[in-house]
């Protein structure tokens, strides 16, 4: 029946010219777009470093650290970038102490105490929350968890730091829940079993156990998390108000680094002034805070690589 | 002699299981958390912006007047911008994921491609903003166009379609890519006919909830200076334009009530967009899970 | 048997009496025996590390044309990553560094002029577990044929058929060529396998454990379908189970910790083993 020859065929196609230029040519093509990413950070550095440096040219880099006041509008401006770090500063500290506790709780039920079901139903609410956009988020800060806050605490301002600070750390939830409950649910399950077995409860397991088990995965989470809250912007600019300072009063209105760059481009900064090169100064600033975060977290997850 | 006194033991355990009890409550409190605060949301949103959501809304574009303001100029705007991202963003992620899976040789080079792109990941928005509006918007001369901030977020969202389709490639279990080429198939054969086939179901869900979040990504936006009032729609990628959720950012910064009802309007529609597109992604998540 | 009587009996059953190796210390009766037919596979002095480890030790081993040629030892003996070198699949774990020559048909498989796609079309796989691409039976058999440029649907259609048919499959696929490989069962599944491995004509197949995974009934279907294939093919197959490789093979070699104990007659490596090593195998004292 065979009215064809496989082999020879194979044989005729071997020195296929274009199979040959194609299995050559693809990697390299690959490997070049695979270097856009290194192009992107080497961008990312330029941009921020030239653009700061001509600013520093211009404004004493002595005076930016240690100058308390950031009055950038003025027409004899301060550039104390502390103002804004303290504002950023009070956002994620707030940030946190709602993310942790209720992130880590979440993760701990659904990594130990959920059923199946239940977790197949929550952690894509989790998803959902993780997908809204931060405007969004902001505009809910603004006009439904601000007045509450000023209907119980009326001597709150209406752009303060503990609305924006409660949001961002809500937003920041579901990261650490879900980032939480991988590390928890790779304990192995033999481990678990050795507490539950002598009795333990599954709470003393969760915190003589898993928790230590998994402690660089969780550590590794709420760092990200920081670092989320430190770049956050819309959320910010919307319900933290536009007042540097480096008051510790999280009742008055403040301004954030990421708020700062906003409110700037948001209006027109005209390419060359001061004022538009403190954009890239401040960038510069955000960008090494989050850079540290992550190098952070990369670390501790490298450092104490839980093996099973 | 008896080391464990079995009295104090059995006394004890009934603290213990309340304290654990008590504390599984709190947990449970905890996840719920979340849930609260998203129907919440929606609910506010909804009625507040409900009475607002009209055909005109709908159809018209940008004004001063809240009466007259539409969301016309800001969707076709999102959708120009998608038509650029979604493009650029997977050539660019896909492309480094496969090299990264399949064909970087074990050396520092592919170590530091690998940090970086992970740093990559933890970079605010609003600094891959700063990138475009310097080298996009200013040195490439493309102005606050469509292509200008497709682009910038292109870079933003490659790190996690790249980190997505690498897991998804991973996932193709060794035993198939040895069957192909113990047959004599080049690995480019093996790529691009068998492995690529098999982990596309995971990249294309990697890739809905990356552009996703594009779509809701605002700050970029500010700092390229995409406009909020313009009536007229791009008729090219280098044309500027409006996006939603800037147009929404622009309302909500308005003092007049009327804006407020306008911002959730704004909102449910770009909610239904989100939910739309990541329905998409889980049913072909659901769909082709289970296929090893 | 003296080491020079082995040495002449090695040069006759190669019949390449130059090159062949004087370090033969790992088995006195390694390769003693009288070949029938055309070599196909020659191994010589073949070593190959996993990084520090010396995984496979002075191998010296010929296969012939038209047999079926059976490898057993222990779990660890390197019986997998011997078959796993002839097609040189070996490779794919970057840290394997190989010296040595394996011939086939008389070429040196490692030598440049060589590429591992004209090795592999030639040399045919069938692997452990059952692994059809996530794809039609069809698209499965054909798939083959179409990387080496085989375009004309006419031509893919009696490839398919011709090949499922060898593979003892074709009456309980034909009907439904377009579904998903993957709602056949274990045995069937190994079958489009071996049927895929035979869509491109190979002329030897190498089958590393076809059937451990499987049930005993699709075991006997696979074993039966190794003898016929074995008259158009020449077959070399691993495998841990020694009554499998007592039923299927022509000629079987024992290894065990790297090398290779003995290779003969499959009757004799059963009931006349030479190697008090061998006989403690075969007679199940280890294993």
């Amino acid at each position: 029946m065979a009215d064809y020859n496989i082999q020879e065929m194979v044989q005729k196609n071997k020195n296929n010219k274009r199979t040959k230029i194609v299995e050559k040519s693809i990697p390299i093509i690959l490997f070049l777009i695979t270097c856009i990413s290194i192009l992107t950070t080497i961008g990312i550095l330029y941009t921020l470093i030239s653009e700061t440096f001509i600013f520093f040219t211009r404004v004493s880099f002595i005076d930016f650290i240690t100058d308390t006041e950031w009055n950038a509008f003025s027409s004899d401006p301060s550039w104390g970038i502390i103002s804004l770090i303290m504002g950023t500063l009070k956002i994620v500290v707030i940030a946190i102490l709602v993310a942790i506790p209720i992130g880590l709780g979440a993760a701990i039920y659904l990594s130990e105490y959920a059923t199946d079901r239940t977790r197949r139903t929550i952690k894509p609410i989790l998803e959902i929350l993780a997908g809204i956009p931060t405007v969004v988020y902001g505009t809910f800060a603004i006009t439904f968890v601000t007045p509450l806050i000023r209907g119980i605490f009326p001597e709150v301002n209406l752009y303060n730091a503990i609305s924006p600070g409660v949001v961002v750390g809500i937003m920041i939830v579901p990261m650490i829940a879900s980032l939480s409950e991988d590390a928890m649910s790779s304990v192995p399950n033999t481990t678990r079993e050795g507490s539950l077995g002598l009795g333990a409860t599954r709470l003393e397991t969760v915190f003589k156990v898993i928790i230590p088990a998994a402690a660089s995965g969780i550590i590794s989470s709420f760092v990200l998390g920081i670092s989320r809250a430190i770049g956050e912007t819309m959320i910010v600019s919307i319900a933290a108000g536009s007042t540097p300072n480096a008051s510790l009063d999280i009742r008055e209105s403040l301004q954030t680094m990421t708020g700062f760059i906003v409110q700037v481009t948001s209006g027109d900064a005209s390419y060359g002034t001061d004022l538009y090169y403190s954009l890239y100064a401040v960038g510069m600033t955000l960008f090494l805070f989050t850079l540290v975060m992550n190098m952070i977290s990369q670390w501790i997850t490298r450092r104490f690589k839980e093996e099973y | 002699m008896q080391l464990v006194d079995k009295d104090q033991v059995s006394k004890s355990l009934g603290g213990r299981l309340i304290r654990n009890n008590i504390m599984k409550f709190l947990f449970l409190l905890c996840t719920l958390v979340g849930l609260v605060v998203l129907v919440t949301l929606i609910v506010d949103t909804v009625l507040d912006g409900w009475n607002y959501l009209t055909w005109d809304f709908l159809t018209s574009f940008s004004s001063s007047r809240p009466e007259n303001a539409g969301v016309y100029g800001a969707i076709i705007g999102s959708i120009w911008l998608m038509a650029v991202t979604a493009p650029v963003s997977i050539i660019l992620s896909v492309g480094t994921a496969m090299y990264l899976e399949e064909y970087a040789p074990e050396n520092r080079l592919t170590d530091f491609i690998k940090i970086n792109i992970s740093n990559l990941a933890g970079v605010p928005s609003v600094v891959f903003g700063l990138l475009g509006l310097t080298i996009f918007v200013r040195q490439l001369a493309l102005g606050n166009s469509v292509l200008a901030a497709g682009l910038t977020l292109s870079l933003m969202i490659l790190p996690v379609i790249v980190v997505s389709s690498q897991e998804a490639i991973r996932s193709v279990p060794s035993t198939v890519r040895e069957a192909s080429v113990g047959m004599g198939a080049t690995k480019w054969q093996t790529v691009s006919r068998i492995i690529l086939p098999a982990a596309i179901p995971g990249i294309i869900t990697g890739i809905i909830l990356a552009l996703s979040r594009a779509i809701g990504e605002t700050a970029p936006l500010v700092v390229l200076g995409v406009p909020v009032s313009l009536l007229v729609t791009p008729n090219s990628a280098l044309d500027t334009f409006q996006a939603l959720p800037m147009q929404i950012y622009n309302w909500v910064k308005m003092p007049q009530e009327e804006f407020q009802y306008l911002t959730a309007a704004g909102i449910i529609i770009l909610l239904i967009i989100l939910f739309l597109m990541n329905s998409v992604a889980i049913y072909i998540r659901n769909k082709f899970s289970k296929r090893y | 048997m003296t080491d020079s009587q082995l040495k002449e009996d090695k040069n006759m059953g190669t019949e390449m009496g130059t090159e062949i190796g004087t370090e033969v210390k790992q088995a006195d009766n390694a390769s003693g025996i009288i070949e029938s037919g055309q070599p196909v596979f020659q191994a010589k002095d073949f070593n190959l590390w996993y990084a520090d480890n010396h995984a496979l030790q002075n191998i010296n081993l010929t296969f012939s044309e038209n047999e079926i040629s059976a490898i057993i030892g222990p779990s660890g003996c390197g019986k997998s990553t011997f078959i796993k070198a002839l097609n040189r699949m070996v490779e794919l774990v970057p840290i394997v560094r190989t010296e040595g020559h394996i011939l086939y048909r008389g070429d040196n498989i490692f030598d440049k002029k060589m590429t591992v796609e004209e090795l592999r079309t030639k040399v045919g796989m069938v692997f452990q577990n059952p692994n059809p691409f996530p794809k039609s039976i069809y698209d499965n058999v054909a798939y083959g044929a179409r990387v080496h440029g085989i375009k004309k649907k006419k031509i893919l259609d009696q490839i398919v058929e011709k090949s499922l048919r060898g593979a003892a499959i074709w009456d309980e696929v034909k009907d439904r060529l377009n579904q998903n490989a993957y709602g056949l069962s274990g045995g069937q599944q190994q079958r489009v396998c071996i049927a895929r491995a035979l869509a491109i004509e190979p002329d030897v197949i190498l089958m590393d454990e076809p059937t451990s995974a499987l049930d005993p009934i699709s075991t006997t279907k696979i074993e039966d379908l190794i003898q016929q294939l074995s008259k158009d093919y020449s077959i070399v197959v691993v495998t841990h189970n020694m009554q499998q490789a007592a039923r299927v093979s022509d000629k079987t070699a024992f290894f065990y910790q790297g090398y290779v104990v003995e290779h003969d007659d499959t009757s004799a490596i059963f009931e006349n083993p030479k190697d008090k090593r061998t006989e403690d195998y075969v007679s199940g004292r280890f294993g």
